[in-house]
């Protein structure tokens, strides 16, 4: 009778890279769904646009690279970076941003460092970043809430600002953005350091129609949504705790010092937690397996410099959200971090 | 310590970092009760079933053996015999596949049964509490037993453990999927495992003995309490179901929280542990006197149609195995030996159970499905999560795969107990552990070759030591005589005259130098008539003569008149001071013996240089025949000075031929120096030539009263010693030589001339 052989272990966990990306996928679902709700369908446009274009780079460069395309397809991998891209860039962005964003993300800081797994920096933020700082104005162009607008928005003139810069009616994104008192609105976050760097204090800057009580509107929905699947997540041990706490833990402590040190000019800590990126960037950007820390002490000290940074640029620096360019600068630390923190192997040094 | 112990019996446990939990397929086979196969038709039972040396063979092929006989007894340490499983005749002693992972051959014992299954005589003990120390390990080594959880370990080494043991560890935890055989033996045979467990408490007296089991067992559990409440030194200890909690070290770490040192034992840390199936296997070589013949085996796995747990006699072939529990193979059918996690493939069934061999796993694909291609790591730390020695597989993975060694041993690849847990939950389905495998066998490869290298060099340098302390010393004795010699510018000389002299002689050596001595003694006798294959000898004879004599035209030469000397013709110097010489030594004779010659010095010595000067030209004209011989400064002179003795004879037959001579010499001289020739002319030259002739005759009859030998035979041989001379530079300088005689030899004349 003729055996197989094989090496020990027969047997596996039955996960694999797939389900591994889908389930991260489906777990921006719940974030996905409130971004929806409070500011239109651009995502959903915005998502498509995305899921094209990391389909068609990544099949072309591992054509390139004379590897199978629907082998590195089926891993999901470029998917869940379209994704991300999509979820982070404002919903009626001009359709050739998410392009180069995702062109940018999977030729340039996925495939050209060797590909999944040797990427050094998250694709999703590298080009979430040279977006930022190549097209400023189409990157901050966020519609406030879709209840705060002056002429609610159909999904076919979202489609027709995302192709063609305007509306049917002729409206610009900009033209859009004017709110009810016919002021523009910028994010919570944005409007808050406008208004600290003009002089006002942050009671009186949340008076401001982008604020619903404390929270911006909408935006705090969004952040627990990622919330809510970023919980998912760690429970079905997709991803470790780490991260996402010392990052929250981290900002919340920042936050809660800055609130007490400088009360009148500091949102709070609710208001940082519940902003911007916090929670896609805890859960889902900094956790990104391949560009973050691999050791438990590792991934805390990670995260941990990941909201101290958040909270130092939204403070201090000159862009109003900072989860991109601080995961980035963790990305370049995690090999050092990986370094010196290692755990202590079974055997080895003294145990009391 | 107390307080250790009292936490301990309270239950405590303390989890290890990692691990992982498949699912357990242990249901499939641990409902029914051990059962007894038929016996084999035959079985192969290999030399070496333990980690150690290889007993001695005490049978023979054709003998005729009984259940529980011996087959081979311990030689050298860490060896264990083997017994036979039942009677019957032994059909062959061969090389069989070994239950291995490689399957490398392995001598084995193949035994026909004859059915009768007889045992030999027991000697069973009833109350073992009177054996002393050293009887108990001595059945224990004598019964064959060793580990067996999986490594084999030689259990007598174990039982006789030198150091203190405090906690006593019993391995109930078979923490692998699918196995149950320890599971299904504490429930048949607690008793026994416990006796087993107080004979080793009488061999090592350990504060406490704790028996981990799984909370997967609770029958087992119940069945190990009931048996042991009797002995307040021994708890069961219920650890929560986590592979590989099993694992020694990690056992250890769950039971007492106490790590193995890397590198170290568990004796180190005053702990001891042993398996449940190697504890009943001491009872039994106790209390029965029984050898370890069988172990019960889990048999197992989708394509089993009766999985459950049979007691296998060692050396029952796997195919056996399979059939009694019904065994229909899917395609590409895997059959581990051992569990999924750490078990390996089997290339066939025709191999024999061995003392480690707890399960047989011949799953189908749906259970244990095969493994999908390797995908790329992602970093994810699933496998450090994993770990249960805390390391971090995803780096070592890396290195191995880049061959980074040092960095390997840096991130502790040697502390990896190949659990699998980490390839487990890989989900790019890296094979982890058959990374590390590999990476550890290159390293230690790579460490024996280091420690072959290092012995090289060490052997290389007080190689190189020696034989600088030789050279030394003999640099040392080669420096004395120098030192010596180099007293006096003469004796510098002398020395170097001797060097040439010597030269020469190496080469005179060539032939043997008694046919040489032989050679000169006839050359003696013969005065003159040489025979013609003497000539060799003559030949060196007359060497050595020139050489004698240019030695002594040296010696002379620096004592009187070195100013004379070209600096820069070494050659020519010595031909023109060997000439001088001469020339003075016939002068003298002449003077006090010849009395009608005008007596002049100086004339004489210009007839000899003429003389020397024609001779040279002879040579070069002979040489002319001959080009090919190896320049040596020696020879030249050597060589002239057979030119000139040839001379001195062309000269005596001149005296019947005068033309022929005259027109011998102008012709080479013509050719290698006209210029010297275009001036002259012919009648002066032919003058010349005459007076020189007739120089040379008196100079030849003043050799006349030398030993007439010496003369014929340089005169003979000039021919055959040509050779030496046939350098062309020697030709040049030989040339030059004679020109120069020949023109002072001309001055003369004409000075002569006007005399006359």
């Amino acid at each position: 009778m003729k055996l197989t052989m094989a090496s020990s272990p027969h047997n596996h966990s039955h996960k694999s890279l797939n389900k591994l990306m889908l389930t991260v996928i489906l777990a921006c679902v719940p974030g996905f769904i409130a971004q929806l709700i409070f500011f239109g369908t651009g995502v959903l446009i915005q998502l498509l646009l995305a899921l094209l274009t990391v389909s068609v780079a990544e099949a072309v460069i591992m054509r390139m690279r004379k590897r199978s395309a629907i082998a590195a397809l089926n891993d999901g991998s470029a998917w869940l970076t379209g994704v991300l891209l999509a979820l982070s860039i404002p919903p009626l962005a001009p359709w050739w941003i998410i392009v180069i964003g995702s062109v940018f993300a999977i030729v340039i800081v996925k495939q050209l460092y060797g590909g999944l797994g040797f990427n050094l920096f998250n694709p999703a933020m590298a080009a979430y970043v040279l977006l930022l700082v190549s097209f400023p104005v189409q990157m901050t162009a966020w519609l406030p809430a879709t209840d705060l607008l002056a002429q609610p928005i159909t999904f076919s003139q979202q489609l027709s600002v995302i192709f063609n810069g305007y509306t049917s009616a002729g409206f610009s994104v900009d033209q859009l953005r004017v709110g009810f008192d016919g002021m523009t609105m910028a994010t919570p976050l944005d409007t808050v350091k406008t208004d600290i760097a003009h002089g006002l204090t942050i009671s009186e800057s949340m008076q401001s129609p982008v604020f619903n009580q404390w929270l911006g509107k909408g935006w705090g929905w969004v952040n627990l949504g990622f919330l809510i699947g970023g919980i998912y997540l760690i429970k079905s041990k997709v991803i470790n705790w780490h991260i996402p706490v010392s990052f929250i833990a981290m900002l919340a402590i920042c936050s809660g010092i800055g609130y007490i040190a400088t009360p009148g000019t500091e949102p709070g800590v609710a208001f940082h937690l519940f902003s911007g990126a916090t929670m896609l960037g805890a859960f889902f950007i900094a956790t990104d397996p391949v560009s973050a820390a691999t050791t438990n002490r590792g991934r805390l000290i990670y995260g941990a410099l990941i909201g101290l940074l958040v909270y130092l640029i939204r403070t201090f620096g000159g862009f109003p959200d900072a989860v991109a360019f601080s995961v980035l600068l963790l990305n370049m630390a995690v090999p050092l971090i990986d370094y010196y923190t290692q755990p202590r192997t079974y055997g080895h040094g003294v145990k009391k | 310590m107390e307080k250790l112990i009292q936490q301990i019996k309270q239950g405590k446990v303390w989890p290890f970092p990692g691990g992982i939990h498949p699912p357990g397929q242990k249901a499939q086979s641990n409902t029914q009760a051990i059962k007894r196969l038929p016996l084999p038709e035959k079985l192969v039972v290999p030399l070496k079933q333990h980690i150690g040396a290889n007993g001695q063979l005490i049978v023979d092929k054709g003998q005729s053996v009984l259940k529980g006989q011996a087959l081979t007894k311990p030689v050298a340490n860490w060896s264990v015999p083997v017994h036979a499983p039942t009677s019957g005749v032994i059909a062959d002693i061969c090389q069989m596949p070994s239950a291995h992972p490689s399957a490398l051959p392995e001598l084995s014992i193949i035994i026909t049964p004859d059915g009768h299954d007889t045992w030999c005589e027991l000697s069973p003990v009833t109350e073992p509490t009177t054996l002393s120390h050293e009887q108990l390990i001595d059945i224990i080594h004598n019964s064959g037993i060793a580990g067996m959880g999986g490594a084999g370990f030689p259990t007598y080494i174990k039982a006789d453990s030198r150091k203190p043991i405090e906690f006593f560890i019993v391995n109930a935890v078979e923490c692998e999927p699918y196995i149950t055989a320890d599971d299904v033996l504490m429930r048949e045979h607690a008793e026994q495992i416990v006796k087993g467990i107080e004979l080793m408490q009488q061999l090592l007296s350990p504060t406490l003995t704790i028996i981990g089991i799984e909370d997967n067992k609770p029958q087992a559990i119940a069945a190990m309490k009931q048996a042991s409440q009797h002995n307040d030194k021994i708890i069961v200890q219920t650890v929560p179901t986590v592979y590989p909690s099993g694992g020694e070290k990690q056992l250890i770490q769950l039971l007492t929280d106490k790590e193995v040192p890397s590198g170290g034992i568990p004796a180190d840390i005053g702990v001891l542990v042993q398996n449940v199936g190697t504890l009943f296997a001491i009872e039994q070589a106790v209390y029965q006197g029984k050898p370890l013949i069988e172990r019960v085996v889990t048999v197992t796995g989708n394509t089993i149609h009766n999985a459950g747990n049979v007691w296998a006699l060692l050396g029952t072939e796997i195919k056996h195995l399979l059939d009694c529990q019904g065994f229909s193979p899917v395609p590409q059918q895997r059959v581990v030996m051992g569990g999924p996690m750490m078990g390996f493939t089997l290339p066939t069934v025709r191999i024999g159970v061995v003392k480690t061999t707890n399960c047989i796993l011949a799953p189908d694909h749906s259970e244990l499905a095969e493994p999908g291609p390797e995908q790329a790591c992602i970093r994810c730390s699933a496998c450090a999560d994993a770990c249960p020695a805390s390391l971090l597989p995803q780096q070592l993975q890396w290195f191995a795969k880049s061959k980074e060694y040092d960095k390997l041993k840096e991130y502790n690849l040697f502390d990896c107990i190949e659990c699998g847990a980490c390839a487990y939950v890989c989900p790019s389905e890296i094979p982890l552990v058959q990374y590390y495998r590999v990476a550890k066998v290159e390293i230690k490869e790579q460490q024996a070759e280091q420690v072959k290298a290092e012995r090289a060099k060490e052997r290389f340098e007080l190689r190189k030591e020696r034989l600088e302390r030789e050279q030394e010393a003999r640099q040392n004795r080669h420096k004395r005589k120098p030192a010596a010699a180099k007293s006096a510018d003469e004796k510098q000389k002398v020395a170097d005259a001797l060097a040439r002299v010597k030269k020469s002689d190496d080469k005179a050596d060539n032939k043997s130098a008694v046919a040489a001595a032989i050679a000169r003694a006839k050359a003696k006798k013969q005065t003159g008539e040489l025979e013609p294959d003497n000539t060799a000898v003559a030949q060196e004879r007359a060497a050595r003569k020139e050489q004698a004599r240019a030695y002594k035209a040296q010696k002379a030469e620096s004592n009187e008149n070195t100013n004379d000397t070209p600096a820069d013709d070494k050659k020519a110097a010595v031909a023109a001071a060997i000439a001088r010489a001469k020339a003075k030594k016939a002068t003298k004779t002449e003077s006090t013996e010849t009395t009608d010659a005008p007596v002049d010095d100086k004339k004489a010595a210009v007839a000899a240089a003429i003389a020397r000067a024609k001779a040279k030209k002879a040579a070069q004209n002979e040489s002319n025949e001959n080009t090919d011989a190896p320049a040596d400064d020696k020879k030249a002179a050597v060589a002239a000075a057979i030119a000139r003795a040839k001379a001195k004879k062309a000269a005596k037959e001149n005296e019947s031929q005068p033309t022929d001579e005259v027109t011998t010499e102008s012709e080479p001289s013509q050719e290698s120096e006209p210029a010297a020739h275009n001036a002259e002319d012919k009648k002066k030259a032919a003058v010349a030539a005459a007076i020189a002739r007739a120089k040379a005759k008196k100079a030849a009859k003043e050799n006349d009263s030398q030993p007439t030998d010496e003369v014929t035979t340089e005169s003979e041989l000039s021919q055959e010693s040509e050779p030496v001379s046939r350098n062309a530079e020697d030709k040049k300088k030989a040339a030059v030589a004679a020109a120069i005689a020949r023109a002072k030899a001309k001055k003369r004349q004409q000075e002569g001339s006007d005399q006359s």
